[in-house]
């Protein structure tokens, strides 16, 4: 049983590394237009802008 | 536009930025979002534009005194979109804290279910194999560790309501949540410590988990409807021609006027707010504040109310507060009465609460009794004790009646309902008696055409192309057939009498008979009223009156086929309610009635024992919507009408009512069903909790099973909802 020595905090790890990410994403305002989010991958103005 | 559009009041400073929000017309595709993002940026002194597509608002910031508020309003004009300023409500931007809040809660409750769940199945398959007891206290403790913090930092929404209900000496779903909970995590404590084989600090995480899913996604629905119902109301509010102190006409918003102001307003404008006329005579159409339907003639002197149009001469009036006799004092008068006597609806869920909670709490307290005698050891029927107010925690019930009310939200969002009260959905399946308003409701809140069969085309088009150049409200009527939606060059309109253009050289005019020289046309009914259009030796005279809904004779069958009882009434004369219902094929019909004899008729009713749904829109209904039962409003209707329904619907048609009272029951019975389900899960698992049969596992798998049955039955309203609309 000593493999739990270090899987054990592993999961936690990586759980808390989860709840973390969402919960930077959330105060970042990620959530605040989800609809308008899908739509401006389309817009393609930054790979035009990059074009010659 | 030569005057000044002033939106001061809409506009945030904070040091030299200022701030303003907008409700954006016809927001609809992505090229939209970079298209007035990047059309604003290029005005000169805007710092930052972003478009929320969601809820189809746009926020401006700018460096002040480089450009002002209206300059913004033009700019997004001239690329081709509306745009109406608002003040976002108090109350909007607290629930978006909540809505936060809430997520957070669910973040961390979802977090630790999945955690200590992991550490469950190990010591649950650990149980039936060989773990050791070391590993498996070990275990427990870990799952402890992640249990509480979490718990008391996600149960905090429960916590909070159970508190505030128990001080105030109610009882409602959340006290057996909280007790539940708690008493999971303390027993769990105490048989970790005493190195039992049973902890259940996964039941209550992940109750919380479930129960915090429901609570968001009902919160998220509010907050949706709540939006659009904010953007309507912005692209609704007007603007008004105030009288500045050197006596210029600036345009400012309804939202910045106060009593004393001066105004003007002109033909085919509606009356801004509540005031007396200084000077100027006009005829007014004030179907939306009485559901009278022929104009009223007013002079100086006379009272006008919100929401009235303006037909025929300029008006100046000032603007008052409500002063004693008028009838926006008798309307408020009428109001303060129906909403306190409106007795207080005891919602679904809180009736499932007061009986449940009580039963719960004594089947456990038998069990401790009942173990004690059959000879158990004190710790033992604790267990058992407390085993049965896990087992019975309201998990599916908490549930059961939010899930539907979410996805019937949704479904009648869909087909253009806006619920106002969370409650709406059970009044509105409770309603056996209809009450219609007849103008404005039953009817198109603007007049149409009667008789355009009966000219020819290339006629009407020149007249309704002419009527384009007229503000005034027949002309605009008529202005509606146009299909060529451009006015002919050099029309003059000769205020209070027409317009006249050159078509193909030769002189056309439209306006009052007397304009065009037909004195001689004959006298139509008493509400109908006319145009007259001569060009080129032709005459046509257009009938022109208030309109039913398109579709409204069915809607109204049905629903009296469904088991409703409908009436009509109306402020308008009885003349005029009596064709509408005929046309409609309904018998209790009443004409000519006051506020107060609206709310007359629906007291009657209440004390038959009727429950009433009262459809109206016009100021003199806003004591009868109020007072009613439930209540539902057209999104035309006066604004004090549309803050006291539970309902608004969008659109032309009448079939959203429709709509609203079919879903509205069929959630009604899917609740029920619903409730059903959650007792039959009890009555099974209650049994085997009293024996001391149940372990975590039991627990954990009735819990989310009876959870996810109940959500599923739930989204059945949604198959059912789209066979529905056509």
């Amino acid at each position: 049983m000593s493999v739990l020595v270090y899987l054990v905090p592993m999961a936690l790890l990586l759980g808390l590394t989860g709840l973390a990410a969402f919960l930077w994403s959330l105060s970042s305002g990620q959530y605040d237009d989800v609809e308008g989010a899908a739509l401006r991958i389309l817009d393609n103005d930054d790979v035009e802008a990059q074009a010659p | 536009m030569a005057e000044t559009l002033d939106l001061s009041v809409f506009v945030k400073r904070s040091g030299d930025l200022a701030h303003m929000e907008l409700a954006v017309e016809g927001v609809g595709c992505a090229g939209c979002i970079r298209k007035i993002e990047t059309g604003l940026k290029q005005l000169p002194g805007v710092v930052d534009a972003r478009l929320n597509f969601t809820n189809r608002r746009l926020a401006v910031d700018w460096r002040a005194g480089e450009i002002d508020a209206s300059a913004v309003v033009d700019a997004l004009e001239r690329i081709g979109y509306h745009a109406h300023p608002f003040e976002p409500q108090r109350a909007e931007s607290e629930e978006a804290t909540t809505a936060r809040s809430l997520l957070k809660a669910l973040a961390v409750a979802g977090f630790a279910a999945m955690n200590i769940m992991l550490l469950s199945v190990s010591v649950w398959s650990g149980n039936v194999s060989d773990m050791a007891q070391e590993t498996r206290d070990f275990f427990h403790w870990l799952s402890a560790l992640i249990a509480l913090p979490a718990a008391a930092y996600a149960g905090q929404p429960f916590f909070r309501s159970a508190w505030r209900a128990i001080r105030t000496r109610a009882l409602n779903m959340d006290v057996p949540i909280s007790l539940g909970v708690l008493l999971a995590l303390g027993m769990s404590l105490y048989e970790t410590a005493t190195h039992a084989t049973h902890a259940y600090f996964d039941s209550a995480v992940m109750l919380l988990f479930f129960l915090l899913c429901g609570r968001y996604l009902e919160h998220a629905m509010r907050r949706k409807t709540r939006a659009v119902a904010g953007n309507l109301a912005a692209l609704k509010a007007e603007v008004a021609h105030r009288f500045d102190a050197g006596g210029e006409i600036v345009m400012v918003s309804v939202a910045a006027l106060k009593p004393g102001d001066r105004l003007l307003v002109r033909p085919g404008e509606r009356v801004p707010a509540d005031g007396t006329v200084i000077s100027g005579s006009s005829d007014i159409d004030e179907s939306l504040v009485t559901g009278e339907t022929l104009p009223r003639k007013v002079v100086a002197g006379a009272p006008v109310y919100t929401g009235s149009l303006n037909h025929s001469g300029a008006l100046t009036m000032r603007v008052t507060t409500a002063g004693a006799g008028t009838l926006i004092d008798e309307v408020e008068h009428l109001l303060d009465k129906a909403s306190s006597a409106r007795s207080r609806y005891l919602r679904l869920s809180d009736r499932a609460a007061r009986l449940y909670a009580p039963l719960v709490h004594t089947t456990a307290a038998l069990t401790f009794l009942g173990w004690l005698v059959a000879g158990g050891s004190i710790h033992d029927s604790i267990i058992t004790a407390i085993a049965v107010l896990i087992i019975t925690c309201p998990c599916a019930l908490a549930l059961a009646i939010p899930t539907v009310q979410v996805v019937a939200a949704g479904a009648l969002f869909r087909s253009g309902v806006i619920l106002n009260a969370g409650d709406a959905i059970e009044r509105l399946a409770e309603a056996d008696t209809l009450i219609f308003d007849k103008t404005g409701t039953l009817t198109l809140p603007e007049p149409r055409v009667e008789n355009v069969a009966a000219f020819a085309p290339e006629l009407l088009e020149h007249a309704a192309r002419l009527a384009l150049s007229s503000r005034h409200p027949l002309a605009q009527a008529l202005a509606r057939e146009a299909r060529t939606r451009t006015p002919f060059p050099g029309a003059v309109e000769e205020p209070g009498q027409g317009v006249r253009a050159l078509i193909d050289g030769s002189e056309a005019r439209l306006g009052s008979a007397m304009f065009c020289g037909a004195a001689d046309a004959p006298e139509l009914e008493a509400d109908v009223s006319s145009i007259v259009f001569t060009y080129g030796g032709k005459r046509a005279m257009f009938a022109i009156r208030q309109r039913l809904r398109s579709g409204a004779i069915a809607v109204v069958q049905v629903l009296a086929a469904s088991g409703l009882d409908v009436h009509i009434l109306s402020g308008d004369r009885a003349a005029a309610v009596e064709p509408v219902a005929t046309a409609l094929a309904v018998t209790h019909w009443q004409g000519g009635l006051k506020p107060a004899d609206k709310i007359a008729v629906i007291e009657t009713l209440k004390h038959k024992g009727r429950r009433v749904l009262m459809v109206g829109d016009g100021l003199n209904d806003a004591p009868a919507l109020a007072a009613a039962h439930v209540s539902m409003s057209p999104i035309s209707a006066a604004h004090i009408a549309l803050t006291h329904a539970d309902a608004v619907f969008l659109g032309e048609r009448l079939m959203p009512v429709r709509q609203a009272v079919a879903t509205a029951r069929r959630a009604r019975s899917l609740m029920q069903q619903n409730l059903w389900l959650a007792v039959i899960y009890n009555a099974i698992a209650v049994p085997i909790a009293i024996a001391g049969y149940v372990t975590p596992l039991i627990a954990a798998a009735a819990m989310s099973g009876s959870s996810i049955l109940v959500t599923l039955n739930a989204l059945r309203i949604r198959a059912r909802s789209r066979v529905d609309v056509p």
